[in-house]
């Protein structure tokens, strides 16, 4: 690393990138190896040592005690004091040296407000303006963008080039091609724990993804056009509430064809996850109306829901997809262990469920050492793949999708992506749910962007990036270049679109990146 | 392009017309009109008399019982309807603390008015003073779960860490002569609880809940076992502690009704007055409550600002045990010799306090004078031979405590981190 340098550390999910600075923090310790400051040996026993060496991190998962205000993380573990022995805090000059420093860069944050109530664009403000207070030299920013809209990327990257300038170094760790290529100045590639080549911004992102996968891969997903055919699903009204009351999906109009991706992008925390757990029966709803091939389905336990010909990909599958201490063939019946072959609802076949389960492995490409393993041993991709495999065996009408290849390396991407393709061009209606926007431009037929509970609008693939992440950030454009993309108003974004949108796609699939 | 921001996407709270508010107003109405209609019809036409002394002498305050009962009942309906119209969120919890007095003056004036004729008065000193006696050790026990739990590790040996100060204080006392060296033999044996709840919790990552269940056996077993072989036999070496007198304070001792029943306590009383100031200051406002606090909430994130994690749980811990032990030895010390399980779940009603009171040394106060007060009512009725079990009354701390957890009283929300053992990495 050199002074006032952006250097990208670029890597699949599970390649070592986090557990590498992990190491250079303090938090882990090395097995073997040492550390260079300066030319000087450094040993980091903990993340203080690390400090004093003006190494600071911003975690992927943020370390901002969520009851605490602004200035109160700010100063934790570094606090001014008055009195002595007594220790009371300095509150002012905390709150002082906040302001200090998010002036000087430009970081907007009010020392007295809350962490929990600010939007995760603000808390990892927060977060950069505490490693800053500590004056770090080196700053580890650990997949920062994950959590933020295109736009709040954007701020993002505008601060890390005013640090730049004010010769902070700073460590880039990330997946997405694109924000390396846009502010690295050296690209070092990870892949298995091991740096497998250095590269400068301007190459390309195919060379890239080649270098990080070990292989070339293609990022588009190649699909026929859609040839939608009969509402599958649809959603009118639907209004549901989150864990703690506020309304979470607020007047949700949705049609799903036979034959189609709909996808849904939005970031993260707009009401996708409660709008899915509402169609699968794990959460009330309030009010509005669900059919599945023009029967109602809201207020259906999540059994009857699943029998009644819908795939369920959830999008947190440790804790919701698999039971990781069941072996791979339990956790491949978990939906039909009660029916024949499988079981009687008395007991259970163990011949019948490996044997489905040797057959279902190679089809879907599990890497698994056997059908016997603990799912909890695989890998993610792998694990998802469990999943794919389960939900995609029974006769489907509707497959629902979230966040599908989170935590998923890239090789499993591509797999998981054809099948869900696939399983569009037998018919099935699909909703692909991902905060992942490159996933869902590639995949979807149409997309709808959800933005505080509701359906900004409907747009085609074809959109520019820019207006479906306006779309995103809840701004809605007054006029646009086509009719189709104008986003709607939320009363009329049903299912009036859905057919301009059709034809659009059998004129133009092309993806367009 | 030009762009609009959509404002009126706004995220949708339900503004619904039953807010918590308004549903704890419309119970209080209830509940104020069937007191007023239900203790007035009992009330009898005597007087009332509430006075401001030990007995039945001295300045009082006399109510018509049936005029009481209703009246007061009338009051706390009135402080229902008041929520119920829809005042602003910070008049709750007054309007809800004018509520519950009201309920209890009218059932007291009920009560009162209808004892057997010379009996139909309330000596108040003694009703405060009990108050503060009885809720002693609840304090002293939800301030040990305060300084834990705040840091993370719950504490459900309070139980045995009281009982354990109070032996050590009962014991080295007497064979010392000495109270004061009593006194840090209590806290050191509820720092000795203490020390094996860390250990197990801490570092062997047992389950704090069920350690602090063992713990509490464990103390009741050896005590028990102790008592049996070493104190009963021989009572004058082992179990005749000496006592701390009281102590009036000058000048505010002089003060009507809270002179004798506050200001003239022993070193117990008072030093868990200050020990709630104490505690809350340093909790709030000093360098070691921010970082106790942020260790129960996030301790990965403490970590890695330099926090020594379970260097603070482990001192945190230890505190909590000598703060009980001292609270144990406010009965050896104090009151009575030791007796076998002489705490007799008062640690549990502790760790409700803790709840009630949210985490909080005032609000843990608080819960504790109000729990203190049920016990000491419910002594005071069967004194004057009241027709109400004293068990209802003692049902009390428990059921206010449901209705805490129930969200009665705002939001309960334990520590983030309270009973998770921190593990690196």
């Amino acid at each position: 690393m050199e002074p006032g340098e952006i250097h990208a550390l670029l890597g699949e999910n599970g390649a070592g990138k986090s557990t590498l600075m992990n190491v250079l923090y303090g938090l882990l310790q090395p097995d073997e190896g040492e550390i260079l400051v300066d030319g000087r040996p450094l040993r980091v026993r903990g993340p203080g040592d690390a400090i004093a060496a003006g190494i600071g991190m911003v975690h992927q998962h943020f370390m901002l005690v969520p009851v605490f205000t602004v200035a109160e993380n700010v100063m934790l573990g570094a606090e001014q004091v008055r009195g002595g022995i007594l220790g009371l805090l300095d509150r002012r000059r905390a709150r002082r040296r906040v302001v200090e420093v998010s002036s000087r860069y430009n970081l907007q944050v009010d020392p007295d407000a809350v962490v929990e109530d600010l939007p995760v664009g603000v808390q990892q403000r927060v977060e950069i303006v505490k490693a800053l207070t500590r004056d770090v030299e080196l700053l580890i920013l650990d997949e920062p963008t994950a959590v933020l809209t295109p736009q709040e990327t954007e701020e993002l990257l505008a601060v890390m080039r005013a640090l730049r300038e004010a010769g902070k170094s700073i460590v880039f760790i990330t997946h997405k091609l694109k924000e390396v290529k846009a502010i690295a100045d050296r690209i070092t590639v990870i892949r298995r724990g091991r740096v497998v080549g250095t590269a400068r911004p301007d190459a390309s992102e195919d060379e890239l993804a080649a270098l990080m996968v070990g292989r070339t891969v293609s990022l588009l997903v190649d699909k026929a056009p859609a040839r939608p055919g009969a509402a599958v699903l649809e959603i009118e009204g639907l209004v549901v509430d989150d864990d703690r009351t506020c309304r979470a999906v607020d007047g949700v109009d949705l049609t799903v064809r036979a034959g189609e991706v709909l996808g849904i992008a939005g970031v993260q925390g707009n009401g996708q996850t409660e709008l899915v757990e509402a169609l699968m029966g794990l959460r009330p709803i309030v009010s509005g109306t669900v059919r599945l091939a023009g029967e109602r389905i809201d207020g259906w336990p999540t059994r009857r829901v699943l029998r009644a010909g819908v795939g369920y990909v959830p999008e947190d599958r440790s804790v919701d997809g698999l039971v990781k201490e069941f072996s791979v063939a339990e956790n491949l019946v978990l939906d039909m262990y009660d029916q024949p072959p499988f079981g009687n609802g008395l007991v259970l076949r163990p011949d019948a469920i490996v044997a489905s389960a040797r057959q279902r492995i190679p089809e879907f490409d599990i890497r698994t050492p056997s059908a016997e393993a603990a799912v909890g041993t695989l890998s993610g991709g792998n694990q998802q793949k469990v999943i794919i495999a389960r939900e995609m065996s029974r006769p489907l009408k509707l497959f629902v999708a979230a966040q599908p290849t989170r935590g998923v390396d890239v090789g499993s991407i591509e797999f998981i992506h054809r099948r869900i393709v696939r399983e569009r061009d037998a018919g099935t209606a699909v909703l692909l749910v991902s905060s992942e926007l490159d996933e869902v431009i590639g995949l979807a037929d149409r997309i709808a962007v959800m933005y505080r509970g509701r359906i900004l609008g409907i747009v085609d693939p074809q959109t520019p990036r820019e207006e479906i992440g306006l779309l995103m950030a809840g701004v809605t454009g007054a006029e646009s270049g086509s009719g189709e993309t104008a986003a709607t108003r939320p009363t009329e974004s049903g299912t009036a679109p859905s057919a301009g949108t059709t034809t659009v796609d059998e004129s133009g699939n092309e993806e367009s990146r | 392009m030009s762009t609009v921001t959509v404002d009126d996407v706004a995220v949708a709270v339900r503004p619904g017309f039953w807010t918590r508010e308004r549903r704890v107003g419309a119970g209080a109405v209830l509940l104020g009109v069937v007191a007023a209609a239900l203790f007035g019809s009992l009330a009898t036409g005597a007087d009332a008399r509430f006075t401001f002394s030990e007995d039945a002498g001295g300045a009082s305050v006399a109510v018509n019982g049936t005029l009481g009962a209703v009246l007061f009942g009338l009051v706390a309906a009135a402080a229902g309807a008041a929520l119920l119209a829809g005042l602003r969120a910070r008049w709750f919890i007054p309007l809800l603390g004018v509520a519950v007095v009201g309920v209890v003056l009218s059932f007291l004036c009920w009560q009162v008015s209808a004892a057997p004729a010379g009996q139909n008065f309330m000596p108040l000193v003694n009703i405060v003073r009990g108050t503060f006696i009885l809720a002693l050790p609840l304090i002293f026990g939800a301030l040990a779960g305060v300084l834990c739990e705040r840091s993370g590790v719950v504490n459900v040996a309070i139980e045995g860490q009281l009982l354990m100060g109070a032996f050590c204080g009962a014991l080295v006392g007497t064979m010392t002569a000495n109270a004061w060296v009593g006194l840090v033999a209590a806290a050191l044996g509820g720092a000795l609880i203490s020390l094996l709840l860390a250990v197990f919790t801490i570092r062997y990552l047992v389950d704090q809940v069920v350690m602090g269940i063992v713990l509490n056996l464990f103390a009741l077993g050896l005590t028990g076992f102790l008592y049996e072989r070493l104190m009963q036999p021989e009572a004058a070496r082992y179990n005749q502690p000496p006592r701390f007198e009281a102590w009036p304070i000058p000048l505010l001792s002089d003060l009507p009704l809270l002179g004798p029943a506050l200001f003239s306590g022993n070193i117990f009383l008072y030093l868990a007055l200050v020990l709630v100031v104490v505690i809350h200051v340093a909790l709030f406002r000093t360098r070691w409550g921010l970082r106790t606090r942020s260790v129960g909430e996030h301790p990965t994130a403490a970590d890695t600002l330099g926090v020594k994690v379970l260097a603070l749980r482990y001192r945190n811990v230890l505190l909590a045990g000598m703060v009980a032990g001292v609270g144990g030895a406010s009965y050896t010390l104090a009151l009575y010799t030791f007796t076998k399980n002489m705490i007799g779940g008062k640690g549990f009603i502790a760790l409700a306090a803790l709840i009630f009171g949210r985490w909080s040394p005032t609000g843990a106060l608080l819960a504790a004078l109000f729990f203190g007060f049920a016990d000491q009512l419910a002594t005071y009725l069967s004194a004057i031979n009241s027709n109400i079990p004293s068990e209802f009354l003692a049902m009390l701390p428990y059921l206010a405590t449901l209705l805490a957890v129930a969200g009665l009283v705002g939001k309960v929300r334990a520590p983030a981190a309270d009973g998770k053992p921190y593990v690196k990495g």
